[in-house]
C-alpha cells in the first residue's frame, strides 16, 4: 500500500475479465466504491464484490482493457456508489453510470442516494389500483396497466417493441388527474439508433423536459450495464417518493443486463444455474423490478415497463422466465402477428396484467370491463383453435359456430388490435370495440358475462 | 460463554469470522458494528461460516461477531395472529416505525407486543401436577382464536403453585410456577422454540378428513386432507398465487399461515389490504383474525428467505398443539430452494443438479414431514393438524427440474398448473389429466357421510367424461369434429360444459369465489344427469343440435355464478327444468 497526498492506494494483484484483485487491503467494505487509476491517469469506477484476508475482488464498470498490474492503483472511496439527485435531473441525459452526457455540468445535488436502494417494506406499500390509460386498446382493454405496476414487454429481435414503449410513454395518462408525471428511460446496451428514436419521440411530444435519460449504448462498456438500471431507478424513486411525481420507467433491454451479470459470474468462477446464468439471477432481477410501487402516505409512484428481447423468441429462456415470476404480468409481442404487419403485434393469450382486476371496473373504467374482457379472451382463444383445425380439415369441415369464431378472430385482429402509433383511444372507445367483438357471438355462447350487461351492451348486427 | 470473533471475509450474505471456537452450529450471532442478525452454518477450526439475514453492504473485515448462545427461535404466545412478519419473525409494522417505508438494518424488535394484556382464564389449580404440553389456561387472542397457554414442550413439568387467578395479564407476567426436585420454574404466556426443530406430539393419525377449500377442482377432483401435503407447480402467469390466496381465504381451518417466500411485495400487500375486509364464510369474522403472514419478498435478504419456511411451520405447529387445524401455504418453495443454492455456492459445496445442493431433497422431505394430523402432547386430549401446501415455480414451466421432481416424492396431492389452460383463461388452470390426489379414497367416506352416498360414483362418472374427451380430442385434431358419431360429439359437448360449469371458477366473482360442498355435488350431478339424458335422447331420435339448443344449457353454464350457496332449491329446480326440456325434444316421456 502506498500513500500519496494523504490518500491510500492499493496494488493490483490480478486482472481477469471484468475483475481486478486488489492486494494489501486493510479497510475495505463489502459493496464499497473503488476508484481505479491507470498509468495514463485515467480514472475508472468499480465496486467490491468480495473482501477478506487482505484481498478485495473488485468489479470494474468500464472494463479492464488497458489496465496493467504494475501501473494501476486502486483507492477505496469509503462509501457505496451513490447518485446525485435533484429536480434538475429532469430534461437531462446521462451515461450508464449517471454522469452527464449532454455536455452540461453536473446537476446541483439535493441529495446523494445509494443506488442499490433498500427493499420497500411490504407493510408500507400501497396496493396499486389507479388505472393508467395508455390509449392502446389492447393494453387498456385486456392487460390494463396501473400505477406502481411492473409490466414488462417480452419481445424478440427486430420487432416493434420500441414503437410500443414510446407510444406508451407519450400517451400514458390517468384520466381526470393533473398530477405531475415524469419519464425515466434507461438504455442498456441497445443500438444508438434505438436510444435516439426514443429521445426524439419524447422530444416531439414535448415530454423531454419531464424526462431523464440514461444511455448505455451497445459500444459502451458491458459491465456498466449492471449500474445503469440502478441509477435510473434511484432517480425514479427520488422523483416519485420525495417529489411526489408519477414516474414511468422504461428500461431496454434487460437481456443485455442479464448478460453482463453472467459475464461477472463467469469471471468469478461461480457455479452456474441454467444456461450459464448465475443461480442468483432471480434475486438480482428482483432487486430492480421490486423497486416499482406506491407507498402509504406518499403521493408519487414508480411504474416500470422493462423491455427484454427473448433469445430465439423463447419465453422459457431464463431471462423472460425469471422476469415473469417477478413482474406483475407481461405483454408478449408475437412473431406471427408482426410478420402479418399488425401493430401492435401483441399475443394476448400469452399476455397478462395481474393488477388489472383491481384497476378496472366501476369507478375507474366500467362495471362490465372485467367480464367483457374475459369473454373476448375466451372467444379469441377459441378462434385460434378453430384456425388450427381449419388448417387441417379445411373450412368445409367446420361447424357453423366454428365459423363464427373464425370471424371473431379476424375482427379482433383487424379492428381492435390494429392501431396507428399516433392513435390515442379512450377507454370508452376500447370498451365499445370489445362489445363489437362479443356481439358477433350468438347469445348462448356468452358464458362469462352477466345477463344485465349483455342486455345493456350486446348489439346484434 | 458466548463466542466473540472478528469478521475476516465478506461476500454477499456470506461472512466468515475467526475466533469463533465457542460458537455452535445454527447458533444466531450478531454481525458487525450495526449488529446484523446471522446464523452459523459451518464451523472449521475457529472459523465460523455465517449466513446473514440482512444486507451486508458496507460490512468490513475486522468488525466484531458475537454469539447469542441460542439457535434461531420464534416467540410463541398470543399476539401472533394478524401479524406480518419477515423471515425471522420481526414484525414489519414495527420495522417501519424504526426505519420508515424502506427496510433498514440492525433493528431489534419483539415478535409480539409484550405489554398487551390478555384475559387469562386458568383451567388448572394450584397443586396440580403438570407436564410438558399441558394446557394451564386460555386467553382470547382474536375474535376467532381462543389461545391455549401450554406448558412448553421442553419443560420438565412438576407441581403447580402460585397460579394467578382469572384476570388481565401481559406476556411477561409469571402465571404460575412449577416445583420439581427443589427447582422452581416460572410459566408465562409465551415461550421460545427453535425453528429447525419439529415440535413434539403424542401420535399421528391417518389424514381422513378433507380440507375444504371451496374450490371445485380441488375439493371435488383433487382433494387434500387435513394434515396432508400438497404442491402446486406452474409456470408464471398460470395463477399459482391466486389459487393459493383462494385456499388461504376459504379453507375450513382455524388458522392460516401464509408464507410469501421470495415473491412479490405487492402480493403480500394485497393480502394485508384484502383479508381484514373478507369474512370467514363459517364464522362471519374478518379473515385476518385467523391469519399470520410471513413475508420475505424477493428483494429482501436471501438468507432470511431460507429461514422464513421454518419460522412459518413452527408457528403452525404451535397452533396445532392447541388442537387447531392449521393450513400453511408457502409461495414459493422454489425460491426457498434457490436461497439454499445461493448459500451452498458461497460455501463452495459440490453442486448436484442445476447447481442445487445435494441435500435439497432431504431438506424438502424434512419440511413436508412436519405436516400431519396429530394427538398433541399433554392434557387435556386434543387433536390438531398442519396441512402443508407449497407452490413450486419450475424454471421454464418444466416439471422435470429438480425442485418439482423432488417435491413430488414427498407430497400426496399434486395440482399441475397448465400454461395452455391459463392462456385460454381457463382458471384455475389445474390440469385435470396431470394432477392427482393420494387422499381420494381416504376422504370419500367423509363425502358419502356428509353430502351424498353417490358422491364417489358421480365423481368417477364426471371424471370419466373428461378422460373420454381427452382421447377423442386426438381424433378431432386429426380428422375434425365431423368424423365423430353423435354420441361421441355429445361427450365433447358435455366435457366442454363440465369445464365451464364446474372446473372453471372465477375467484373475483362474489358468488363463484367460494362453492359449498353441497353446491359442488349438485352441480356435478346436474352435469352427469344432463349427459345421461342426452345420450338417451340421442337414442330416441333427438339430434345433437336439439340438445345443444336447449335453453337450459346456458343456465347450467352460469349456475356457478347465478345460484348462491343458500339457494340450493334453485339447483334442484334447474335439474327438473332440464328433464322437462329433454322431454320436449324427444317427444316421448323420459322416465327418471
Amino acid at each position: 500500500m502506498t500513500t500519496e497526498g494523504g490518500v491510500q492506494y492499493s496494488k493490483i494483484a490480478e486482472i481477469k475479465g471484468p475483475l481486478v484483485v486488489v492486494d494489501d487491503v486493510e479497510n475495505a467494505a463489502f459493496d464499497e466504491l473503488v476508484e481505479i487509476e491507470t498509468t495514463e491517469g485515467e480514472r475508472r469506477l468499480g465496486k467490491v464484490l468480495e473482501v477478506g484476508n487482505g484481498k478485495a475482488i473488485v468489479q470494474v464498470f468500464e472494463g479492464t482493457t488497458g489496465l496493467s498490474i504494475s501501473g494501476t492503483k486502486a483507492k477505496f472511496v469509503g462509501k457505496v456508489m451513490e447518485m446525485a439527485v435533484s429536480k434538475e435531473v429532469l430534461g437531462r441525459v446521462f451515461d450508464g453510470l449517471g454522469r452527464p452526457k449532454d455536455g452540461l455540468p453536473d446537476p446541483i445535488a439535493d441529495k446523494f442516494i445509494d443506488i442499490n436502494g433498500e427493499p420497500m417494506n411490504p407493510e408500507q406499500r400501497e396496493y396499486p389500483k389507479d388505472f393508467i390509460q395508455t390509449g392502446v386498446s389492447v393494453i387498456d382493454g385486456l392487460m390494463t396497466l396501473v400505477r406502481g405496476q411492473k409490466l414488462p414487454i417480452f419481445s424478440g429481435s427486430g420487432m416493434s417493441h420500441n414503437l410500443l414503449a414510446a407510444q406508451i410513454a407519450r400517451q400514458a395518462s390517468v384520466v381526470g388527474t393533473t398530477d405531475d408525471f415524469a419519464v425515466v428511460f434507461a438504455a442498456i446496451g441497445v443500438q444508438y439508433s434505438e436510444a435516439e428514436y426514443f429521445r426524439r419521440s419524447l422530444e416531439e411530444s414535448g415530454a423531454l423536459k419531464r424526462s431523464v435519460l440514461f444511455l448505455n449504448t451497445a459500444d459502451d462498456p458491458a459491465i456498466e450495464r449492471i449500474i445503469t438500471p440502478r441509477v435510473a431507478l434511484t432517480v425514479a424513486e427520488y422523483l416519485a417518493f420525495e417529489l411526489g411525481m408519477h414516474v414511468l420507467v422504461v428500461i431496454t433491454d434487460m437481456t443485455n443486463y442479464a448478460e453482463a451479470l453472467r459475464e461477472i459470474s463467469a469471471a468469478r468462477e461461480e457455479v452456474p444455474g441454467r444456461k450459464g446464468y448465475p443461480g442468483y439471477l432471480y434475486t438480482d432481477l428482483s432487486t430492480l423490478y421490486e423497486r416499482a410501487g406506491k407507498l402509504n402516505g406518499r403521493k408519487g409512484s414508480v411504474t416500470q415497463v422493462p423491455i427484454l428481447s427473448m433469445p430465439s423468441d423463447d419465453i422459457t429462456h431464463p431471462i423472460p422466465d425469471l422476469t415473469g415470476y417477478i413482474t406483475e404480468g407481461q405483454i408478449v409481442v408475437g412473431r406471427d402477428l408482426f410478420r402479418q404487419g399488425v401493430y401492435p403485434p401483441i399475443n394476448i393469450l400469452m399476455s397478462l396484467s395481474r393488477l388489472m382486476k383491481d384497476g378496472i371496473g366501476e369507478g375507474s373504467t366500467r362495471a362490465d370491463h372485467s367480464e367483457v374482457a374475459n369473454q373476448v379472451y375466451d372467444a379469441y382463444s377459441r378462434s385460434q383453435e378453430v384456425r388450427a383445425l381449419a388448417g387441417i380439415v379445411g373450412k368445409a369441415g367446420l361447424t357453423e359456430i366454428d365459423l363464427k369464431y373464425m370471424d371473431v378472430g379476424d375482427t379482433f385482429e383487424k379492428e381492435f388490435l390494429t392501431q396507428a402509433t399516433d392513435e390515442n383511444r379512450t377507454i370508452e372507445e376500447t370498451l365499445t370495440l370489445l362489445w363489437k367483438i362479443v356481439s358477433k357471438l350468438p347469445k348462448n355462447e356468452i358464458t362469462k358475462i352477466k345477463d344485465k350487461y349483455v342486455e345493456q351492451y350486446y348489439k346484434e348486427e | 460463554m458466548a463466542a466473540q470473533g472478528r469478521i475476516v471475509w465478506v461476500s454477499g450474505p456470506a461472512v466468515r469470522a475467526d475466533g469463533m471456537s465457542d460458537a455452535k452450529m445454527y447458533e444466531t450471532v450478531t454481525v458487525g458494528n450495526s449488529k446484523l442478525v446471522g446464523e452459523v452454518i459451518r464451523l472449521t477450526g475457529d472459523v465460523a461460516f455465517i449466513q446473514v439475514y440482512e444486507s451486508t453492504s458496507g460490512l468490513k473485515p475486522g468488525e466484531p461477531v458475537v454469539g447469542t448462545g441460542n439457535p434461531l427461535s420464534v416467540l410463541l404466545g398470543p399476539g401472533i395472529i394478524g401479524q406480518l412478519y419477515d423471515g425471522i419473525q420481526r414484525p414489519l409494522r414495527e420495522l417501519s416505525k424504526a426505519s420508515g417505508s424502506f427496510i433498514g438494518r440492525g433493528i431489534t424488535t419483539t415478535a409480539v407486543d409484550m405489554t398487551k394484556k390478555y384475559h387469562f382464564v386458568p383451567t388448572v389449580s394450584n397443586g396440580d401436577e403438570v407436564a410438558a404440553g399441558n394446557i394451564i389456561g386460555t386467553v382470547q387472542e382474536t375474535d376467532l382464536i381462543e389461545h391455549s397457554i401450554m406448558v412448553p414442550p421442553d419443560h420438565a413439568g412438576g407441581k403447580l403453585s402460585n397460579l394467578v387467578s382469572e384476570g388481565d395479564y401481559d406476556l411477561e407476567t409469571v402465571l404460575a410456577t412449577t416445583e420439581k426436585d427443589g427447582q422452581s420454574i416460572p410459566l408465562k404466556m409465551y415461550h421460545k422454540w427453535p425453528v429447525r426443530k419439529p415440535r413434539p406430539y403424542n401420535k399421528r393419525y391417518d389424514p381422513t378428513v378433507p380440507l375444504l377449500t371451496g374450490q371445485r377442482v380441488i375439493d371435488t377432483f383433487f382433494p387434500i386432507a387435513k394434515g396432508g401435503t400438497g404442491s402446486i407447480p406452474g409456470a408464471f402467469g398460470t395463477g399459482k398465487t391466486v389459487t393459493l390466496h383462494q385456499i388461504a381465504k376459504w379453507a375450513d381451518s382455524q388458522v392460516v399461515v401464509y408464507i410469501g417466500c421470495g415473491e412479490r411485495g405487492n402480493e403480500m400487500t394485497e393480502v394485508l389490504v384484502e383479508f381484514p375486509h373478507l369474512k370467514d364464510p363459517r364464522s362471519g369474522k374478518p379473515l385476518m383474525d385467523r391469519t399470520v403472514l410471513v413475508a420475505n419478498t424477493s428483494n429482501m435478504p436471501v438468507a432470511a428467505r431460507e429461514a422464513s419456511i421454518y419460522t412459518g411451520v413452527t408457528i403452525a405447529e404451535y397452533y396445532r398443539d392447541m388442537g387447531k387445524d392449521v393450513v400453511l401455504v408457502a409461495d414459493s418453495t422454489s425460491r426457498w430452494a434457490e436461497s439454499l443454492r445461493e448459500m451452498s455456492g458461497r460455501l463452495e459445496e459440490m453442486p448436484a443438479e442445476e447447481g442445487y445442493p445435494s441435500y435439497l431433497a432431504s431438506r424438502l422431505a424434512e419440511f413436508y414431514e412436519r405436516a400431519g394430523r396429530v394427538r398433541a402432547t399433554g392434557s387435556p386430549d386434543r387433536d390438531g393438524s398442519v396441512t402443508l401446501i407449497g407452490a413450486v415455480s419450475p424454471s421454464g414451466g418444466d416439471f422435470t427440474e429438480p425442485v418439482t421432481t423432488h417435491t413430488m416424492r414427498f407430497i400426496k396431492t399434486f395440482w399441475a398448473l397448465d400454461a395452455k389452460l391459463a392462456y385460454s383463461r381457463h382458471y384455475p388452470s389445474i390440469n385435470w389429466m396431470n394432477s392427482y390426489s393420494g387422499y381420494l379414497a381416504d376422504i370419500a367416506k367423509w363425502w358419502s357421510e356428509n353430502i351424498s352416498e353417490d358422491w364417489f360414483n358421480i365423481r368417477s362418472e364426471t371424471y370419466g367424461i373428461l378422460q373420454r374427451e381427452d382421447t377423442l380430442k386426438e381424433i378431432v385434431r386429426l380428422l375434425g369434429p365431423e368424423a365423430l358419431p353423435d354420441e361421441e360429439k355429445l361427450i365433447l359437448e358435455v366435457a366442454r360444459m363440465v369445464k365451464i360449469a364446474l372446473l372453471q371458477q372465477n375467484s373475483f366473482d362474489d358468488v363463484d369465489t367460494y362453492c359449498s360442498p353441497e353446491k359442488q355435488f349438485k352441480l356435478m350431478k346436474l352435469l352427469v344427469d344432463f349427459y345421461n339424458k342426452g345420450q338417451q335422447a340421442l337414442k330416441e331420435g333427438a339430434s345433437l343440435s336439439d340438445i345443444r339448443g336447449l335453453d337450459v344449457v346456458s343456465s347450467i353454464l352460469k349456475a356457478r355464478m347465478d345460484i348462491k350457496d343458500d339457494e340450493m332449491p334453485k339447483l334442484d329446480q334447474l335439474d327438473k327444468d332440464m328433464q322437462e326440456q329433454f322431454k320436449s325434444i324427444t317427444g316421448v316421456k323420459v322416465s327418471n
